[in-house]
């Protein structure tokens, strides 16, 4: 356990290192809020609640988060420090949860910062801060997800460009299995049980119910388990990969 | 310290490292010896955990590398191939990352770092990031990384390569310093490294040992050894040729010309010591001498005719 920090902190330190951190806070920042007033149309709808704001997470993330996560064990393969990183006496479990946890931190860190759209809506009007705050922690986990799947994709490959894109692909695959456009294609034919499973599936499925304002406990065990799945899969991956 | 048992690795169809077995003691300073793709590297990284081995086993200090990974990592300093380092770090920083990974804290781990700093002469570069020195610091940050928790195995993939000549001399003058209480493994291209530093050379190739002994050993296996190079104006050439060749100490001769002087080998007859001879002969005939010497051998002959010999009959036998 003693060993995650130093890798937490070196990793998370290594975005604030590179102008990696600001370019993307900048962008992460004025593409919520493009989002938001322009494509929302938060103004217009007059209601004082970050509803709309929430409602681009899951199709921000989908770019976002793979352009964080690409980097995370592609870059040290590339570089040559894997050799390095995975011959000190580390639990590779350990490299993972750091490396990780470090990626997840400073998405939190980005989600943050948008807190001025907060403060924007209480001084407008009235809105429900409880469902704000569980909608803040139902897109935290959601980048959570989407972070974890990333960085098992990047572990396969030295490659950041084929990392990015395969995370998207698979991303997308996992936020769009709960749209209605898809449930509605398979509610015709498939039984009902089938249809439930996809989009149980399904990122927006889990953040829908959550950023309602109810944080039922089952959609918290769905992020964590396919956080743990995929991260699991990721120290599988490395291992598998000393085998050459 | 380290154990190596029919240690095999394969990528695709190629074998890598073919059932190569071998023991390193404390106190050896093993130089690791081969042509481009002979499977040192690969031998290093599956001694280091980086690999895993698809037959066979590595000890270090006891520990199978494979079932107690963590207890071999810790008595293992290594210096990966191209010593990788994270770039946007400074040298301090990553040193510290270092020595805080391997357990040590607060002003324990900085002393760690200022003494690994200090052998390795990095002081004037600490706070600068790692992307920008030159090959040179880079890989003594790699050094300093490997030393960094004194470790009694020592793994060192190229460790002088891109350095100067005055860098080279203090990296060796750190590894024989170090040489005693260790057990030292480094791979080399250049074969005067391994007459400097070395307290045995083993040449591989083609994932095998092909040689293993002392350098002196080596030297002894080359024809050059205890042959006598002498040089004489190209005017007394054939006189000196015919003479050498009455010797009873010598088997051959060959000549090569240089500007007005021709240098003239003298090879010895199995064991013979023709030095004392050909000198006694040059004084004899009057001979005008510009230069006379014995050869101890020539380590880069003896390891063209080890590697390529082998690379030969095996073609042949295909």
């Amino acid at each position: 356990m003693k060993q995650v920090w130093p890798i937490f902190k070196r990793e998370f330190a290594a975005y604030f290192a590179t102008p990696l951190a600001y370019v993307f806070i900048v962008i992460f920042l004025l593409a919520m809020g493009a989002f938001t007033f322009y494509v929302g149309r938060f103004y217009d709808n007059s209601i004082a609640d970050l509803s709309v704001f929430f409602g681009y997470h899951p199709w921000l993330y989908l770019f976002l988060v793979p352009a964080i996560a690409m980097r995370l064990w592609a870059e040290e393969r590339r570089t040559g420090t894997m050799e390095l990183l995975l011959t000190l006496p580390v639990p590779l479990w350990a490299t993972v949860a750091g490396k990780y946890l470090a990626a997840w931190a400073f998405i939190a860190v980005a989600l943050a910062l948008t807190f001025p759209i907060w403060l924007t809506v209480n001084y407008l009007g009235d809105p429900d801060n409880g469902v704000i705050v569980a909608s803040y922690i139902g897109s935290l986990l959601m980048a959570g997800g989407y972070l974890a799947i990333g960085a098992c994709i990047s572990a396969t490959t030295s490659n950041q460009v084929i990392a990015f894109v395969v995370t998207v692909v698979v991303c997308f695959l996992f936020t769009i299995s709960g749209a209605p456009l898809v449930l509605d294609f398979f509610r015709g034919w498939a039984p009902l049980a089938l249809v439930t499973a996809i989009s149980s599936f399904s990122f927006l499925t889990h953040f829908t119910a959550i950023s309602r304002g109810v944080i039922d406990l089952r959609d918290v065990i769905f992020f964590f388990s396919l956080i743990a799945l995929f991260l699991t899969a990721n120290v599988v991956v490395v291992d598998l990969k000393k085998s050459g | 310290m380290i154990e190596i048992e029919e240690l095999t690795k394969r990528f695709g169809p190629y074998t890598a490292v073919a059932g190569l077995s071998l023991k390193v003691a404390k106190g050896e300073v093993l130089g690791f010896l081969g042509p481009n793709g002979a499977g040192k590297s690969t031998t290093m990284k599956m001694i280091t955990g980086f690999l895993a081995p698809d037959a066979g086993r590595v000890r270090v200090c006891g520990h199978d590398v494979e079932s107690d990974a963590l207890a071999a990592q810790s008595a293992i300093g290594y210096l990966p191939e191209g010593a990788p380092a994270y770039g946007d770090m400074t040298s301090r920083q990553f040193l510290l990352f270092i020595a805080e990974i391997r357990g040590f804290k607060g002003a324990d781990a900085k002393a760690k770092v200022a003494a690994a700093v200090a052998k390795t002469e990095l002081e004037g570069v600490l706070d600068q990031p790692i992307e920008t020195l030159s090959k040179g610091f880079k890989r003594r940050v790699g050094l300093a990384q490997a030393i960094l928790h004194d470790p009694p195995v020592l793994i060192m993939d190229e460790p002088t390569d891109g350095l100067d000549p005055n860098q080279k001399h203090s990296v060796r003058t750190l590894i024989r310093g170090m040489a005693k209480e260790k057990a030292i493994i480094v791979s080399t291209h250049l074969l005067e490294e391994v007459e400097a530093i070395c307290t045995r050379a083993v040449i591989i190739d083609r994932g095998r040992i092909v040689a293993d002994g002392t350098p002196a050993e080596l030297l002894a296996r080359s024809r050059y050894h205890n042959a006598v190079t002498l040089a004489v104006p190209a005017a007394q050439r054939d006189v000196a040729i015919g003479k050498l060749k009455g010797l009873t100490s010598v088997s051959s001769v060959e000549t090569t010309a240089r500007d007005g002087l021709v240098e003239i080998t003298a090879f010895p007859k199995n064991g013979a010591l023709p030095i004392e001879d050909v000198s006694a002969l040059a004084v004899r005939e009057n001979w005008d001498v510009k230069e006379l010497y014995a050869e101890a051998g020539r380590l880069d002959e003896v390891f063209r005719a080890i590697t390529t010999h082998d690379a030969r009959r095996k073609a042949g036998a295909a």
